[in-house]
């Protein structure tokens, strides 16, 4: 099965983001520029700070070209994950509910934090077994989740939040705790915790495999577990 | 011979001395017009000429086996197998960092991230060393908190991760803060590249960012003289953009990769100016720079402005004319802009174009090579350069109190507020993260390498105040010893100068000892100087700062998995501290808190350090201990305290073997010493094969306390409360 | 080209930290506690049509989700 990477100019991750995939199937790089999703499985929007961060995180990007594909691909049901500065694209873009805003502490933070996995049911967390929360890194500045009182309890009432920082965790500010979601239909889901620096052993945690591990078993269940 | 003199003399005005004036008038046959002026000013600044320190870094070592490009180009590199080589390289930017520390920190890291990509390495990873006054004055919790906001924002957003670090505070740095930054970069050998210009006829490639005002007179001047008061400087600092940069960084990759370039140089400090210099330098050409096809920022720009300016976020490139449209093509692609503003020539002359006129014409050489030197005028000094230290912990208080004080000090306790800021993990490279080691680890396999490098950077300002040789040798030491714990062989040192006025006797005594200092350690320990920086004139009306070498080193280890971590692993298992240690109090932190300031330390033995590094090396890499940590800053008792914090594991050790006197085992400092922990059945081993350099059997691990004898003095002190203490001592300052 | 100028501003009840850290500072450099303080952004931009800037803040200057904008027709 085929991971797409999307690549726009300032991503810093996707290098981190293709070689997490890789490690579970082939992986492409989307340039931004490009409209073509090049007929992948499934398409990961990584981390980085896409065109500087500037007027708002994640407000230009939406708007490239290869954005135009990854919505029709997520409103068809494709496997869609954004990752940090990707899970502020997809909120941009109206792709998923809510929106990200400046941590409480006005700082970038970059630590160890322990994720509840809360719904089992999207293709990127159904290898989640047991009930040991996830070690994954976060690093940002603008995490702190956010989304207004109706929607917010709708989004937890229909099993829209996928992660929650642990108890003691939450490093934003993030309301409920919440570290990632997805959409209605449950097939793209974003998180500001980047999974792709907790594969490699010597990273410290292989949790974060757990997620790439999902999709390929979901999209080609032949693929034997890494 | 800067003298009060007729104010209206413009080249005083630009910093030039009367002298270097008319070595100037001597060497164009003429008088200089104001284009010319502005350019010999900067060219032969302190920061772009090293007028007073050249002479000296002549006595650095430069050679090594493993050397793959040395000084004078914008960063050294070492080979690290698998045909790849580490460029890397340390920058100060003091004065602008005192003016404006967001920018000026930001746009440090901006400068060294170029210099690395600019001899075609990619940067993989950047650490800084900072000095600041102490954290109780207002000024100073102002400079760290926007320093290390300013390091986060660039390098976090550009996607290079920082890795390491070291702050400190001194009452010496209050007035003249200290911002060093230091960058490594990887590149496979083949694609590194020099900055000379070659071939007569090829095109003069400028790209990047427009140019504008920024900086004019910036940096090369700032640092040319003391700083009374700084704010009417402001409009001079350099404002950068890390996005631009990291297009900037792709660009120069892949124009390189391509094969497309005969040459690349970055711009710095004193703009196009420099860069063109340098490149003209280099190659024995000339070059011709016609400013009008120069893109600018703003309207109106003057000739000397453009040719000044530090507009960050540009690169200067030469190119053969048969291959300018690609290289155009690739910064489109990348969205950078691209124009070619001039061409190389044979004249051997720096000249400036506008409208078609020339506006400056000046001899390469006289710009670059017949810059005027200075000897310096060494002598120590009798009476004591720096006021003591203020006194916080009382003589005579009970040792576990002062263990608490001295773990909770700004100097030692934890710097985790800063390192957070910092993306320690973009790249997928770090194995060892800011905080978790004495050194940070990045594998090379994802760059299709074996094994991994290590890198520290170090440099104890005080100990360097009481004795500028010995404390410099201890800084190399201290740098190596860091690496040692990953079992990392140095490959190459990078080192920043950062002095006060060295017109001034005792400054200059400070700086030829402390050079003699560096290249002692470094021959001892067979480790070549690659390149670095020198900043002087840090001082003001208040006095100079502690003479700080901070020297940066990369090294080299097998496989990084499975490396013994900081903190005790096990209880039951034994302590030993390896190493010639041979503890003293004086310039310690200890010393510093009793405020005093000794003058001389004890003298080292190179010999007995070197063999004592390469014994620790291989324990480590035969994973032969459980745990390692170095003894630094507060000595062993804080070493100790820090494993147990590290572990939650407590201890219990009796150090009378290291001293007579109970505070000086506890809390003396000195080089050559390690405190690692092993597994009982494995201790012989390590005692056997460690008793050649120096080996001290202190204890167990276990119980939940640091119980701690030495001699008449002794301590037991909760691993929670020192663990409290460390997390609070500096972040609860800032709060 | 006629000019407009944009504010946008956090929607009243989002937790504005940077508006919380500029009320805490000042009282600490010693001015008088201001009351409500609120950081936003400012875009100014000259346009050909200015019937199109509501859309240009609905979809690009602001997001309605959780901030206001206000837009105002500068004198030539």
């Amino acid at each position: 099965m085929r991971f797409g990477v999307v690549r726009f100019p300032g991503s810093c991750d996707e290098i981190d983001a293709l070689r997490a995939c890789e490690t579970y199937g082939d992986a492409d790089v989307l340039w931004h520029r490009d409209a073509d999703l090049k007929g992948v499985d499934a398409v990961v929007i990584p981390g980085g700070f896409s065109y500087g961060d500037y007027l708002r995180v994640g407000a230009i990007a939406r708007f490239s070209p290869v954005m135009g594909a990854v919505e029709e691909f997520g409103r068809d049901g494709g496997p869609v994950l954004g990752i940090c500065n990707g899970f502020q694209v997809l909120c941009e873009a109206g792709l998923l509910p809510g929106a990200l805003l400046p941590n409480t502490s006005l700082r970038f933070l970059c630590r160890q934090v322990a994720v509840d996995v809360i719904n089992r049911d999207t293709p990127w967390t159904r290898a989640v077994e047991g009930h040991k929360p996830l070690s994954i890194p976060v690093k940002h500045t603008t995490g702190r989740y956010y989304a207004p009182d109706e929607m917010l309890e709708r989004i937890e009432a229909s099993g829209q939040v996928v992660f929650r920082y642990h108890a003691g965790h939450n490093p934003n500010g993030s309301l409920n705790d919440i570290a990632g979601v997805c959409n209605e239909q449950g097939n793209v889901v974003g998180l500001m915790p980047h999974p792709e620096h907790a594969v490699n052993p010597l990273s410290g945690s292989t949790d974060g495999g757990l997620l790439f591990q999902s999709a390929a078993r979901v999209l080609a269940p032949a693929v034997p577990a890494a | 011979m800067n003298g009060p003199a007729a104010p209206t003399a413009p080249h005083r005005e630009l910093g030039l001395t009367d002298h270097e004036y008319e070595l100037i008038v001597d060497k164009l046959g003429r008088e200089p017009n104001g284009v010319e002026l502005a350019i010999f000013s900067l060219m032969w600044s302190e920061h772009c000429g090293y007028k007073h320190s050249k002479k000296q870094l002549r006595k650095l070592p430069t050679e090594g086996p493993a050397l793959v490009m040395g000084p004078g180009e914008n960063a050294g590199a070492v080979d690290v197998g698998s045909g790849l080589a580490v460029a890397f390289k340390v920058e100060s930017h003091n004065h602008p960092s005192a003016v404006e520390p967001f920018q000026g920190a930001a746009t440090g890291v901006g400068g060294i991230l170029r210099d690395v990509f600019a001899i075609g390495a990619r940067p993989i990873a950047t650490l800084n060393s900072l000095r600041f006054g102490e954290l109780d004055s207002p000024r100073s919790r102002y400079l760290l908190d926007r320093a290390v906001a300013g390091i986060g924002h660039y390098g976090n957003s550009i996607g290079v991760a920082t890795v390491g670090g070291e702050i400190y505070f001194e009452p010496s740095y209050e007035h003249n803060c200290l911002v060093n930054a230091m960058c490594l970069g990887i590149a496979p050998k083949e694609r590194l590249i020099r900055s000379a210009a070659a071939g007569v006829g090829n095109h003069v490639v400028l790209f990047g960012a427009l140019t504008g005002r920024d900086g004019i007179g910036g940096a090369s001047v700032l640092a040319s003289a003391e700083l009374d008061d700084a704010v009417d400087k402001r409009p001079s600092v350099q404002i950068g953009d890390p996005f631009e940069e990291k297009k900037l960084l792709e660009t120069s990759l892949e124009l390189l990769d391509r094969g497309l370039l005969r040459s690349l140089q970055d711009l710095g400090a004193a703009g196009l100016t420099s860069s063109a210099s340098e490149m003209a330098s280099g190659g024995k050409v000339g070059i011709d720079i016609d400013i009008d096809r120069v893109p600018l920022r703003e309207p109106g720009m003057e000739p000397f402005e453009i040719m000044i300016s530090e507009s960050q976020e540009r690169m200067l490139c030469v190119v053969e004319p048969d291959k300018l449209d690609e290289v155009l093509a690739v910064c489109e692609k990348w969205e950078v802009r691209a124009t070619a503003i001039g061409v190389v020539t044979d004249t051997r002359r720096l000249r400036v174009l506008q409208g078609g006129e020339i506006v400056g014409d000046m001899p390469v050489e006289a710009l670059v090579d017949d810059c005027p030197l200075y000897d310096l005028e060494p002598d120590e000094p009798d009476e004591p350069i720096y006021e003591p230290p203020p006194a916080r912990i009382a003589a005579g208080a009970p040792a576990g109190d002062t263990l608490l004080g001295l773990i909770g000090a700004y100097n030692i306790a934890s710097k985790r507020w800063a390192y957070e800021q910092y993306d320690t993990l973009v790249g997928s490279r770090t194995t060892t993260r800011a905080g978790a080691g004495d050194c940070a680890v990045l594998s090379l396999d994802p760059d299709g390498g074996e094994g991994a490098i290590a890198v520290a950077i170090d440099g104890n300002g005080r100990r360097v105040a009481c004795d500028p040789y010995t404390g410099a040798v201890e800084a190399v030491l201290e740098c190596a010893q860091n690496l040692a714990c990953a079992g990392a062989e140095p490959l190459g040192l990078t080192n920043c100068l950062n002095f006060g006025n060295p017109e001034k006797p005792h400054i200059a005594w400070q700086f030829v000892r402390a050079v003699e200092g560096i290249a002692a350690g470094c021959t001892a320990l067979g480790v070549p100087v690659t390149g670095g920086n020198v900043s002087l004139y840090n001082e003001g009306l208040e006095g100079p700062i502690y003479p700080s070498p901070i020297v940066g080193m990369v090294g080299k280890l097998g496989d990084p998995a499975d490396l013994p971590a900081m903190g005790w692993q096990r209880e039951g298992d034994a302590i030993l501290l390896i190493g010639p240690f041979a503890p003293a109090l004086a310039g310690s932190e200890l010393e510093k808190q009793r405020g005093e300031l000794s003058r001389g330390l004890p003298a080292v033995d190179l010999e007995a350090q070197a063999a004592a590094h390469a014994l620790v090396r291989s324990l480590v890499a035969e994973r032969l201990v459980s745990s390692i940590h170095d003894v630094a800053d507060g000595g062993a008792a804080v070493a100790l305290a820090e494993c147990s914090i590290a572990s939650g594991l407590g201890a219990r050790v009796n150090l009378s073997a290291l001293s007579e006197e109970g505070e000086v085992a506890l809390f003396g400092e000195g080089p050559g010493g390690w405190v690692v922990s092993v597994p009982p059945e494995g201790a012989d081993r390590v005692v056997r094969a460690a008793t050649p350099v120096g080996i001290f059997e202190l204890g167990q691990v276990g119980g939940d306390r640091l119980v701690a004898a030495a001699s008449a003095a002794s301590l037991a002190v909760s691993v929670s409360e020192l663990r409290d203490a460390y997390e609070a001592g500096v972040a609860d300052r800032l709060r | 080209m006629p000019r407009a100028r944009v504010l946008i501003r956090p929607k009243e009840g989002i937790l504005d930290p940077q508006g919380q850290a500029v009320e805490r500072a000042l009282p600490a450099l010693g001015f008088p506690p201001a009351q409500h303080v609120h950081g936003g952004r400012l875009v100014e931009l000259g346009v050909e049509d200015t019937g199109q800037l509501d859309e240009m803040c609905q979809k690009l200057l602001a997001n309605p989700l959780v901030e206001d904008y206000e837009v105002e027709l500068l004198e030539q």
